[in-house]
């Protein structure tokens, strides 16, 4: 594989960049192969380059239906951030803060991290309280935290709504000053490119239609493009897990909804940071391009459709403006929407399932993007060893069984409320 | 937006309405013993899927009715509404 490198650019420059490799192959898939990921999104390429990288296991297909970058991937608000107070969520996210810090080096590919930290606003006394406790269970868990104080907070975000007569006075904030943010398409490309080059086969355009299964143990997977012989299959689908579990005759602790993100048009730099609203579900940060980014609430219902509803959106942004008052001035430039896998805890699945070779990853909500690299790490450790990873032990599959939910938000089994 | 016809007041939309999940999950019957199978799927386990669901709506500020609706999770489109003790 070719190495990106400023020399590497000046060599190519000489003959108008029409030599570069291509990033990866399109090969069509073999009769059989040791592994089969499911799903070419972050989860699955992450997790095959994992694979390959950290277990020596090379004769992995990624199955896409889609094409690579075109699912949630390409459709986050590209958030990074470990601000979590169980530890199982704390420990994970902030072992995928190493791996996000070391990404670009480890991939030879500019992912464009950038640790400009997560600031979550507090609207009331109690809130503070909240943040509070929450900050000293991160710290407890070496994450970084920091209680700001309503004056500090205008030091750093001097264009939100500090005066007087607002619904939502700024009490303070708690800040995780190590979040930040990183360019989502590189992370999907930069990924596929090292997996592809360790010898995983990256099948776009191929749909799963089906699995063969026997005495309870994975034997193969049939495609659109043909019947695989595998042993070892990795679910990661996100937003179509629920419609896979169905071919496989499970019935999962999860939901497919809708969340929609959007962007302003490009205006100078004027948010250093990433910020999120306390008195609703409203989030902002401003890309390299200038333009601010934004989310918020689910739309609400059951979804598969990957584009959003007028009425949420409005929701979102009022909730916006009531924040940041300089936000109503913009001009909107693109809206989206992808399909996320509600959890019923609002936590994700790592998990073995009772079939023996099925390997399933899903449940990330509103998280999926920043757990990419720990996903990945920890399902890959999982499929190549056959048993959980410390770190994914509290994303089991049973634990709504047992009863040892993950509930952070508190939401109990309703995630999709808003 | 999404208009859903209420079957006490008719057309309304979306804003009057809040979302209760799937219509067609049962609750196990009461004073009888319950497998942790069953409960976990009255609680936890949805179908979720692509194409037509039967789900409940909140006529929260209308009516105050629960109604059920079938809807395409794809598209959108609502077939039917029905009252919430009627079967759709």
């Amino acid at each position: 594989m070719q190495k990106y490198s400023i020399f590497s650019l000046i060599k190519n420059a000489f003959s108008n960049h029409q030599n570069w490799d291509l990033a990866w192959k399109d090969p069509t898939p073999k009769k059989e192969y040791d592994v089969v990921i499911i799903g070419g999104g972050g989860h699955g390429l992450a997790t095959a380059y994992y694979l390959a990288k950290e277990h020596n296991i090379t004769n992995v297909a990624i199955i896409e239906k889609g094409w690579i970058g075109g699912g949630n991937v390409g459709r986050n608000t590209t958030i990074i951030r470990s601000n979590f107070m169980y530890d199982e969520n704390a420990l994970f996210s902030e072992f995928g803060m190493d791996l996000w810090r070391k990404m670009s080096q480890d991939l030879n590919y500019n992912v464009m991290f950038s640790p400009r930290g997560i600031i979550n606003l507090a609207h009331s006394d109690a809130q503070m309280n909240i943040y509070a406790r929450r900050g000293n269970s991160m710290r407890l868990n070496g994450i970084d935290a920091v209680l700001l104080n309503r004056e500090e907070v205008k030091e750093i975000i001097p264009m939100a709504d500090f005066s007087d007569n607002v619904r939502f006075p700024i009490f303070g904030a708690l800040m995780q000053p190590s979040a930040g943010t990183a360019r989502h398409d590189a992370v999907a490309w930069g990924y596929a490119r090292q997996a592809d080059s360790m010898g995983v086969d990256i099948i776009q355009n191929c749909e799963v239609t089906g699995f063969d299964i026997v005495g309870g143990k994975i034997e193969g997977v049939r495609t659109s493009r043909g019947d695989i012989k595998v042993k070892k299959i990795g679910l990661c689908v996100a937003g179509s897990t629920n419609i896979l579990a169905e071919k496989l005759n499970m019935t999962l602790p999860v939901e497919a909804h809708l969340l929609q993100a959007c962007v302003s048009e490009p205006v100078k730099p004027v948010l250093d940071n990433v910020v999120t609203f306390g008195a609703g579900h409203f989030y902002i940060s401003q890309s390299d391009k200038g333009e601010m980014v934004m989310g918020g609430d689910l739309d609400g219902y059951n979804s598969y459709a990957q584009r959003g509803n007028l009425p949420t959106l409005q929701h979102v942004l009022t909730e916006g403006i009531a924040m940041m008052p300089f936000l109503s001035k913009l001009k909107m430039l693109r809206t989206w929407g992808g399909i996320m896998d509600m959890s019923m805890d609002g936590s994700p699945i790592i998990d073995k399932t009772h079939i023996e070779g099925l390997y399933l990853n899903c449940g990330w909500c509103y998280g999926g993007f920043k757990a990419i690299p720990a996903s990945g790490w920890t399902f890959a450790h999982t499929i190549a060893q056959d048993r959980v990873h410390k770190l994914n032990e509290g994303y089991s599959l049973s634990r709504f069984n047992t009863g040892h939910l993950l509930d952070e938000k508190g939401l109990g089994t309703k995630t999709w409320i808003s | 937006m999404l208009h859903i016809k209420c079957p006490h007041c008719g057309m309304r939309s979306q804003n009057e309405f809040a979302y209760g999940g799937d219509a067609t999950v049962k609750r196990p019957e009461l004073n009888k013993e319950v497998s942790d199978q069953d409960w976990d799927n009255f609680i936890y386990n949805r179908k979720s899927l692509r194409g037509k669901h039967k789900e409940l709506w909140h006529h929260i500020s209308g009516c105050r009715q629960w109604i059920k609706v079938e809807r395409d999770t794809a598209t959108h489109e609502i077939f039917k509404t029905v009252k919430a003790n009627e079967e759709i």
